[in-house]
């Protein structure tokens, strides 16, 4: 890890306006939580129901997307890549500077939102908050992991990223259980089935399983982005 | 000193005015038009540029496909595909997402980053005009993609010899349908384009309004539906996401088959929905025009 690489990251990432456009996103969530709370009062199920669609499938997801190739794609996309690729930092030492960042901030606007929208919700009942905080807490890492990976490899990264997040976890997912078993988000879910005491969530897979997958996900594709930022090549805007 | 005589001599290498006809505002619009429907599925563009549009649109036919072939092997048991025309966007809407994401920064985002736009604006084309060209690109761009399906489907149906005349009704109004998804989702999409010159930005802008508004207003209906138990604060929650509101717009409209968690609440519901389509695709077009007064973001 490189403090200045960091220090620079976060910069570009949360400078300006852009911390502020992300906040609205959490205080969204946070917003929503409230009104349910005011508007159907306490109960876990729509606690559940709520955190698992929305903050567990839509916006875990989506923040990694934004951060993880946040973090590293537009500065291959404008070139100015190479004055940090010509200082005698190694490739697999700044993509992890990058993903400490990607990974921060995704846990800090999407995983914590998650967790206090729970406490809202539903309080200390049933470890419900705690079993979504740790899922979304797990997916946070894993999706900066695999973004900042599909950055390095695709100029498109934001799109394939969707893609996966939209059609691989949602549209198949609800069709194929078969794809169920290779998601993210069922991963984690798997963490929140485990923690919760309550009976309110199923995930398809099975914990062990599901952290050994994420463990390997997460290393390989960290290990990997490291690896393809040793040889990137700059490509020309088509 | 003394007079000098000019040594050097201007050559007439053969340069013309041009003398055929000038077009004129229309044929730029219309152009630009073409250019960027093309370009909106790679067409003229490098082979790299063609892939994502193009691998979209066959993941978009490939159910409608399915779909076909189904509707062909149970034909005699039923007289119905197993999916009615107009709810296939909303079933498939994660894949308009991604192309309304990655097309309509490429269609404006980098005429911003180049700086082309003061060159547009240099010709007899009005601002009105390049936003007029864009907006129709994009649309019919988006038309295409929700028609093949579509057709695919009608063909399918005509295959199996399901009713045709019910089938050729059904169509035409899922197409009209169609025709509202696409304006919604390029007006929407070009608006939030229009507002950065970096690519990566616009695209991540796009994704959250579309599936971050979706996926809140679908849990949240759901929520309010069955748990609650209150189905028309369910309907009104439909008008606060895209895709929620087009589809309202032609259950209602239309007598399309409602997608949503829960259809517009009512008449004075439906009413509202149409409004507010109307209100959203004329702001867009308001707002794009008020973007582009001024040439830098």
């Amino acid at each position: 890890m490189n403090g200045t690489v960091v220090r620079l990251t976060y910069r570009a990432l949360l400078g300006g306006r852009r911390a502020w456009l992300l906040l609205l996103m959490s205080v969204l969530l946070l917003s929503m939580a409230v009104l349910l709370r005011i508007a159907v009062g306490v109960d876990h199920q729509v606690t559940a129901d709520f955190l698992g669609a929305v903050a567990v499938a839509a916006l875990v997801p989506l923040f990694g997307l934004i951060v993880g190739t946040g973090v590293i794609g537009p500065e291959i996309d404008d070139g100015s890549i190479v004055y940090l690729l010509s200082k005698p930092i190694s490739r697999p030492k700044i993509i992890m500077s990058k993903l400490v960042v990607a990974a921060a901030g995704t846990v800090l606007f999407a995983a914590v939102p998650t967790f206090v929208a729970g406490l809202v919700m539903s309080g200390t009942t049933g470890r419900i908050a705690l079993g979504f905080g740790a899922a979304a807490l797990v997916a946070s890492l894993a999706y900066s992991a695999i973004f900042l990976l599909l950055a390095v490899v695709t100029r498109h990264a934001v799109v394939y990223g969707l893609a996966y997040a939209l059609i691989w976890e949602g549209l198949l997912g609800s069709f194929v259980p078969g794809a169920r078993t290779l998601s993210v988000q069922q991963w984690s879910l798997s963490l929140t089935e485990a923690i919760a005491t309550r009976d309110i969530v199923s995930s398809d897979v099975r914990l062990a399983v599901a952290g050994v997958l994420l463990a390997v996900v997460i290393v390989g594709a960290t290990w990997y982005a490291g690896q393809r930022l040793r040889v990137l090549t700059l490509a020309g805007d088509e | 000193m003394t007079e000098q005589t000019p040594s050097g001599v201007i050559h007439d290498i053969g340069y013309r005015k041009y003398d055929g006809a000038r077009l004129g505002r229309a044929r730029v619009a219309r152009a630009l038009y073409a250019h960027s429907l093309r370009g909106a599925y790679g067409l003229g563009r490098s082979a790299k540029a063609k892939v994502l549009p193009m691998l979209l649109l066959g993941v978009m036919c490939l159910p409608a496909f399915i779909i076909a072939v189904i509707a062909n092997v149970t034909s005699t048991i039923t007289a119905e595909l197993p999916l009615p025309y107009s709810r296939y966007v909303v079933v498939t809407q994660g894949i308009l997402t991604i192309f309304v994401a990655a097309q309509a920064p490429a269609s404006l985002s980098r005429d911003l980053r180049f700086k082309t736009v003061p060159l547009y604006f240099s010709r007899p084309m009005e601002r009105t005009d390049y936003v007029l060209a864009k907006f129709a690109a994009l649309s019919t761009a988006l038309l295409m993609l929700i028609a093949a399906p579509l057709l695919i489907m009608y063909v399918g149906a005509l295959l199996a010899e399901l009713p045709a005349w019910e089938q050729t009704s059904d169509l035409l109004l899922a197409l009209l349908g169609a025709v509202v998804f696409s304006v919604v989702f390029a007006g929407v999409g070009l608006l939030i384009a229009s507002l950065t010159a970096r690519r990566g930005f616009g695209v991540a802008a796009i994704i959250t309004v579309f599936a971050l508004s979706f996926a809140a207003v679908s849990a949240l209906q759901g929520i309010i539906r069955y748990e609650v138990e209150d189905i028309d604060l369910a309907g009104w929650l439909g008008l606060l996401s895209p895709i929620t509101l087009a589809d309202g717009f032609q259950t209602w409209v239309l007598d399309a088959s409602s997608s949503a968690v829960a259809p517009p609440p009512g008449a004075a519901g439906g009413v509202v929905y149409v409004l507010v389509t109307f209100a959203v695709i004329g702001a867009c077009w308001a707002l794009l025009n008020l973007r582009y007064r001024k040439v830098s973001a």
